[in-house]
Formats: C-alpha cells, structure tokens, sequence
C-alpha cells in the first residue's frame, strides 16, 4: 500500500484519491446528497446542477458479490466483483486479498479499502488500483 | 371487443439455435413473412413497422421491407438492450393506439450463434498510463473494479436478493435452471432440448458464480415477429382470425428510475415492479389470475428476483415460491414453460416478441405438447440493461 503520493504514481481511476489515507471521492448533489462517482451535468434523483466532492468512508459491508472464472481475453482470473455498502453509499470493487472462493466470500462481510501497484508504464509511472479487503 | 383495444392478429417465431446459411435479414423475413401468413393478411395491409436487431446496423426494418414488401410505411429502427423486440412491438401498439394505422407488423431478429461472452472487451495492454473516460482511468476497469459480463452482473442481482432476504444458494439457483432445462424438453422451436440433471447444472463449467454455463442464457439465432390490429378494424375480418386475435390487455415499457445503489449495479428491480404494477392496472387483472408467465431469465439468478418483481409471491418470498414447485409447468404459476433464455435461449432482439409468441401458443390452445390446458391470461417481461423493461398481458380472445 502506498503511504504518499509521489508523481511517479497515479491512481486507476479519478475518483481514487492517493496519500497517506487512500479513499474514494464521490460528486454529491447538494440538494439531496445523492452521489456519483462520475460527473453528470445535472442529478439523476432531484435535477439540481450543483455538487461538492465528498469522501467516502473506507470500511463497509459486501452487500453482493460474484466470483468471475471466465472473462474476456486479458483479464486474469478468478476475481470476486462485489458492490459494496460504504456507509449508506454502494461502490462496485473487487474483494482482494482473500482467496476468491465461496468459502472464504460471504455476503455481509466487512471489507475496508486496500491499494495495490498495477506496474509501471514505460515512463516509469507507477499505476495503484483499489480493492477491498476482509476486517 | 372495444374499437380501441390492441390485438395480436398473427405472431411466429423462427426455430432458434444455429442457423449458419441465413443472414439476420433471412431470419427476420421469415419470422415477418411467417406473422403476416398467421394474420391472413399481406405487408399491403401493415401501416407502420417496428423493427430491432441490436448487434445490427440500424437499418433492419428497411432490409425487412427490400426482402419481402416495399410499401412506404414509416419504418421505426428500435434499439433498447434486451427489450428491443418487446419495444418494437410497443412502437407498432402506441402507433394503432395514437389512429395513426390500424395494423402494423413488429419484427426483432439476432444472430448470436458462438459470439461468447457478452457485455465484455478485451483488454488491452498499456505502455503510458493516461486518463481517459467518465472515470479518468488509466486502465481498463472490468476485472479490476467489478465486472463487466453479463453473468457476473446477474450473478450479483441474485446474490443481493440472497443477502436481502436469505436463502439463496447456489444449489436454488441450479434448481431454477433444472426446471427451465426441463420445460425445454417439450418445445421442438428451443436451441437446447436436453433434460439436465442438477448436478449436470452444478458442475459444468462455472462462469461467475453461482452462474454456471448452463445457468446462463443460450446465445443462439433467431428471430420473432408480430402483426397487431386494432379491436374496430377486427371487427371487419372473418371470424377465424377473431377467434384466434388474442387481446393485448396491457403493454407498458419503463426505465428504471433513481435509486442510489444503480449507480454501480444495475437495478433491474424497481423498473420491473413499476412496469408490472401499471401493467396489472391496465389488464385489470392481478398476478392470481395469471396462467402462466414468460419472464427474462438470462440467468438462473435473474429468474428468482423477477418472480418477486412481478409480484409473483409475496415481497421477499420468492425462494419459497420456487420451493414450493408453483414455477414448474405443473404448478399454480408456470414460469417459463418454453424452456426460458437459459434452454430455448436468447437471440437478444428476437427475444421479446418469442416470449409473447409462447403465451398466445397457449392462449390459442396451439401448443400442443406442452399447452397450458386452459390458459386464457399470461404474462411475458423482458429486461435489457441500462435499464428498459417490457410487460405485456394478454388474454384469450372472447370467441
């Protein structure tokens, strides 16, 4: 897991904020607080146009998951994909560091955030993902 | 009949499976070609077209009309996912409900045969890492955050209903495959028409747990058509086609509305409950009255949520419900009777008319082996992701 961010790393995705605490950044409607991990122009629940970035906490709850033995060309498997409850907000992530059995997943497991290296490209820059980990 | 009401005056669909020397346009000529002969009546008597072939270039009702009839109609390229044939024959419904026409043909046609794994793309190695997309990801997101497929997708629909409300075992879900495998059996039009035994279905190749090969929809060509008529021009044709119109006592389309967790799993939940609570209001029937029911079971695991949705058993009962064998063809609801997606299978837009075909086959009392003895309502539903959903209820025709 990295401990700061230097700018030889960038994160897997915008939303993945890197540092000393590694957590995820969602766009909240002012209005209803109704969140996305992506931009919209207005909110899909109220229609109201103004957002604010909020944190998300690290720790949740596997609300489901499915274990992927067969998937496109390039991607490795098994992986277990699940949809996570952080704290009322739903975030789709991969249980890593766990093996990706039925035995060891279960639903209703708690998960807390977790960084990874996705290697380095050709310049050098180094690529961390994010999944989430057993309590 | 009421001059306004909507009625399936013909209705075919092809054999599905593999059909190596036909093009999408053969199999949708003849699905359309098949519906018009059902009808008794010609493309000179259709007002409008609907058409959709989601793989397909856009322009599947022109190539239809070039192959079997050029009339000048409005022809309407629709494309909704999975609800593409269920849309098409909305179109041509709200077009005679609008008086723009009095019939119109709907056709959804897919050739699917050996395509694998849909809903994913490869990924692709990189040498720079750059931002890109809604994400400003670096890199390709499926495999990494989540899924992509299909079976992975459906896998967590059945596995949060799992968490919501217990029970559901991988074994249930093997269970629901069983039962559509089975019905296969006695439907000669089915891609597959193997009984499989439950440990067949357990341990064939798993996909993305708890879906195994043979839990998941069947990719496979096909496709379906419909001719629909109004209840006033009916009323003008012989008394062989009234006795065999049967009525659309409801066909409502929805999209799924906001709800916080759709934003990273698709909710194929709350649109389906919208779409069938406006379609039992419509039909003025309740879910008791249903004879049988076709609903969209691209994977065993979808199957077991929309038996809920569609208000077949009571909220959160619906692991009982399926125990209870009320989904079997023998049962007090029969779901899926034609062998469902998984074993008659799923050439996508072709798919949503099929299901319709399968309840007028026994509204007619035409199914033969596997007729439903006195069905007189059913339901069909399909769902495409994004979200679209389809709910049609038809009735026997009062002749």
């Amino acid at each position: 897991m990295s401990t700061e961010t230097t700018l030889s790393q960038v994160p897997h995705v915008g939303y993945l904020q890197l540092g000393v605490r590694p957590h995820l950044v969602a766009n909240e409607c002012t209005q209803c607080k109704a969140r996305y991990f992506d931009r919209r122009n207005a909110c899909a629940s109220c229609f109201g146009s103004d957002f604010v970035k909020v944190d998300i906490p690290t720790e949740g709850v596997v609300r489901s998951f499915t274990i992927v033995t067969f998937a496109s060309p390039g991607i490795p498997v098994p992986f277990v994909a699940s949809i996570v409850d952080c704290g009322g907000t739903s975030v789709r992530g991969n249980i890593i560091n766990c093996e990706p059995t039925p035995e060891k997943v279960h639903l209703g497991m708690k998960v807390r955030l977790a960084t990874f290296t996705m290697g380095a490209d050709d310049n050098g820059v180094e690529a961390i993902g994010f999944g989430f980990e057993p309590l | 009949m009421a001059a306004d009401d909507i009625y399936i005056l013909g209705i075919t669909m092809t054999k599905f499976g593999k059909h190596p020397d036909k093009d999408t346009v053969d199999l949708a000529a003849e699905a359309a070609m098949g519906a018009l002969k059902d009808a008794q009546v010609s493309m000179g008597d259709m007002g409008i077209l609907a058409a959709g072939c989601l793989m397909g270039q856009g322009s599947i009702g022109q190539q239809i009309q070039k192959q079997i009839g050029q009339t000048g109609i409005p022809v309407f390229n629709v494309s909704n996912a999975c609800a593409t044939g269920a849309t098409a024959l909305r179109t041509a419904v709200m077009a005679i409900k609008a008086g723009e026409c009095d019939m119109g043909l709907a056709v959804g046609v897919e050739k699917l045969a050996g395509v694998g794994l849909l809903g994913a793309r490869p990924a692709q190695a990189t040498k720079e890492w750059t931002p890109s997309g809604r994400f400003g990801a670096v890199a390709g997101t499926d495999g990494r955050i989540g899924t992509d497929n299909m079976p992975g997708t459906f896998a967590q629909v059945g596995m949060e209903y799992g968490h919501k409300y217990g029970g559901a075992t991988f074994e249930l879900f093997a269970r629901i495959a069983e039962k559509n495998h089975a019905h296969s059996t006695l439907n000669p039009l089915a891609a597959y028409t193997k009984r499989m035994t439950l440990e067949e279905i357990m341990n064939d190749v798993m996909i993305a747990y708890p879906n195994t090969r043979s839990m998941c929809s069947a990719n496979c060509d096909g496709g379906a058509a419909a001719v629909v008529v109004s209840g006033a021009k009916l009323r003008t044709l012989s008394k062989e086609q009234q006795r065999r119109a049967v009525k659309v006592s409801a066909s409502v389309l929805t999209s799924d509305p906001y709800q916080e967790a759709c934003q990273v799993l698709p909710d194929v939940n709350t649109l389906t409950r919208n779409a069938a609570k406006k379609a039992y209001e419509q039909a003025g029937v309740s879910p008791e009255d249903l004879d049988l029911v076709e609903l969209h079971d691209c994977f065993a695991t979808a199957e077991l949520v929309h038996y809920d949705n569609l208000m077949l058993c009571p909220e959160g009962g619906a692991v009982d419900f399926f125990n209870s064998g009320a989904t079997w063809r023998d049962g007090s609801t029969p779901v899926n009777v034609s062998g469902g997606l998984e074993s008659k299978g799923h050439p996508i837009a072709a798919t949503g008319i099929a299901n319709i075909w399968e309840i007028c086959h026994h509204l007619r009392g035409e199914a033969g082996d596997r007729q439903i003895e006195g069905a007189k309502v059913g339901l069909a539903h399909v769902i495409g992701l994004a979200s679209a959903c389809g709910v049609h209820i038809l009735e026997k025709s009062a002749l």
